[in-house]
């Protein structure tokens, strides 16, 4: 063997060895940690995929491939009124930024060759962190508190974040590039009420398959829980008249998914699961192969879900080895966490931004990261504060907002996304920790 | 010809580099093709949203990921 070209594998071979002869199975914590792990995994496989993530792919699917991004970036644009830029840059993310790879270029065309620095600074602060998919996740497993303060706090900050830039370096001379933005092929097919409708089609599921079992066993919020099944299918048949009258799919095929789905309902009134997997099935299998506008929508969903669930797995399964599930202690002491970032004090709130700036999260892993820390002693304020920071920044894209901002700016942007968010953490922790 | 796929790098751009090359391959061009990474490139092309797709430096489409046969129609013109 020549040793020159050999070396690397052999390197890995004698790494494996070595992991493998000091593997601490058997000692308690480890074999615990492992344990904690496929607990969780299994407890996400149970309790999200179905009826949370599934739905999720979906909207975000149809957001990216039915949802105009021109019409958005009219508003992004050289011409744009300063409100109205800022107002939109910092909400639009919501629907602009499903995934993590549409968030650069959208940055560096506002900045560019839109409505500048303060507006694009914006949008990327909150973009990231609130898209659909992160939203729906945050909301359901951290609480919806936490998503709703994820994303308020998201878009006030971001606004302040852009003014303070555009303040800071309000003397600069812009370097506009000359070119014009390219606007997408708008497709008119269907009306804007039409889109919202069909959203709240959409949403509406997984919402109400989703709802939450409340507390008290009176009330309208109980009412709600008991008919949520009802509500549901109720949305499931406006979705599935929406896709014969609007997309053109046929009726018999709308009908031969409806019957197995309405059938196993009808069976199995107790296990909803049966006929809502029958449901989706038949609409995955429908969309794949009607007419090319549901294919797409059908293909950008199952991007989404083939980009991001093998991730959160391991997310999920890192997380659980780590910190164990709530109420349960991972490879890492559970005081350790709380010493660092328990409580709600300005070090806590700070630590936590920090470190979320730097740390890469790939797409919503952050959550179940967040939910292990959270069950291992950090606080809701800490927990804000790297949920804000987090996504929006990590050493990898520091890189490129260098080459597309300078390195002065990025300091500063990065310097206001640490301040911004402890301060957020603070108030979020004050009232609700 | 020269054809340039633009993007960052994300998925969605390995896939459109890879269904231009069979619709170019099906047609018969003999081209070029550059995958332009760098996110200053891409704004000079006027591109915001990615993928997209320039043919000898004019910008195509935007923002997504067409089907073959689609792309063969882009490749034509």
């Amino acid at each position: 063997m020549s040793l020159q070209k050999e070396w690397k594998p052999a390197l890995w071979i004698l790494a494996g060895f070595l992991a493998c002869f000091f593997l601490p199975v058997g000692m308690a914590r480890f074999d615990n940690a492992v344990l904690e792990a496929f607990h969780l995994v299994k407890w996400y496989a149970r309790e999200h995929v179905l009826l949370c993530l599934i739905p999720a792919f979906f909207i975000a699917g149809a957001i990216s491939v039915f949802i105009s991004r021109g019409a958005v970036m009219k508003y992004l644009g050289p011409g744009a009124g300063k409100i109205a830029a800022y107002t939109v840059a910092s909400a639009s993310g919501t629907i602009l930024a499903v995934c993590s790879c549409t968030v650069l270029p959208l940055f560096a065309g506002i900045y560019r060759m839109g409505a500048g620095l303060g507006p694009a600074s914006a949008f990327l602060y909150s973009g990231p962190a609130i898209n659909v998919l992160a939203i729906i996740l945050t909301g359901r497993i951290l609480g919806t508190e936490m998503g709703i303060a994820r994303a308020i706090g998201a878009i006030l900050f971001s606004v302040i974040i852009g003014l303070l830039m555009e303040f800071i370096f309000r003397n600069e001379i812009k370097e506009k590039s000359a070119v014009e933005m390219v606007m997408p092929t708008e497709e008119g097919e269907r009306s804007t009420w039409q889109n919202i409708s069909y959203f709240a089609a959409l949403v509406g599921i997984l919402v109400f398959a989703n709802w939450g079992k409340p507390a008290e066993s009176q009330g309208v919020w109980a009412a709600i829980y008991g008919a949520k099944w009802f509500v549901t299918s109720t949305f499931g048949l406006i979705l599935a008249a929406q896709l014969v009258f609007w997309f053109k799919v046929d009726w018999w095929k709308m009908v031969a998914i409806a019957l197995p789905t309405a059938i196993l309902a009808v069976l199995y009134p107790n296990q909803p699961l049966f006929a809502f997997s029958a449901g989706v099935v038949g609409l995955s299998i429908v969309t794949a192969t009607a007419n090319d506008q549901t294919t797409r929508w059908f293909d950008s969903s199952w991007g989404f879900a083939k980009q991001i669930i093998p991730l959160l797995f391991f997310g999920v399964l890192i997380a659980g080895a780590l910190l164990g599930r709530v109420g349960h202690e991972g490879l890492m002491p559970s005081q350790w966490v709380a010493q660092a970032v328990g409580g709600n004090s300005p070090m806590a709130n700070f630590l936590a931004s920090f470190v979320g700036v730097f740390m890469y999260f790939a797409t919503l892993t952050e959550v179940p990261i967040l939910q292990g820390l959270i069950g291992n002693g950090m606080g809701k304020g800490p927990a804000l504060a790297l949920l804000l920071a987090g996504p929006a920044l990590s050493l990898p894209n520091m890189l490129v907002i260098r080459s597309v901002l300078g390195t002065k700016k990025t300091l500063t942007f990065v310097a206001l996304v640490v301040v911004m968010s402890t301060m957020s953490g603070m108030i979020f922790g004050h009232f609700f920790g | 010809m020269k054809i340039q796929i633009l993007g960052p790098g994300c998925p969605n751009c390995e896939k459109l580099a890879e269904l231009t090359t069979t619709a170019a391959t099906e047609l018969g061009l003999s081209f070029e093709l550059e995958k332009i990474t760098d996110l200053n490139a891409i704004i000079s092309f006027g591109v915001f949203s990615t993928p997209a797709l320039a043919v000898d430096g004019v910008v195509k489409f935007v923002g997504n990921v067409p089907s073959v046969e689609e792309l063969k129609s882009y490749l034509k013109s």
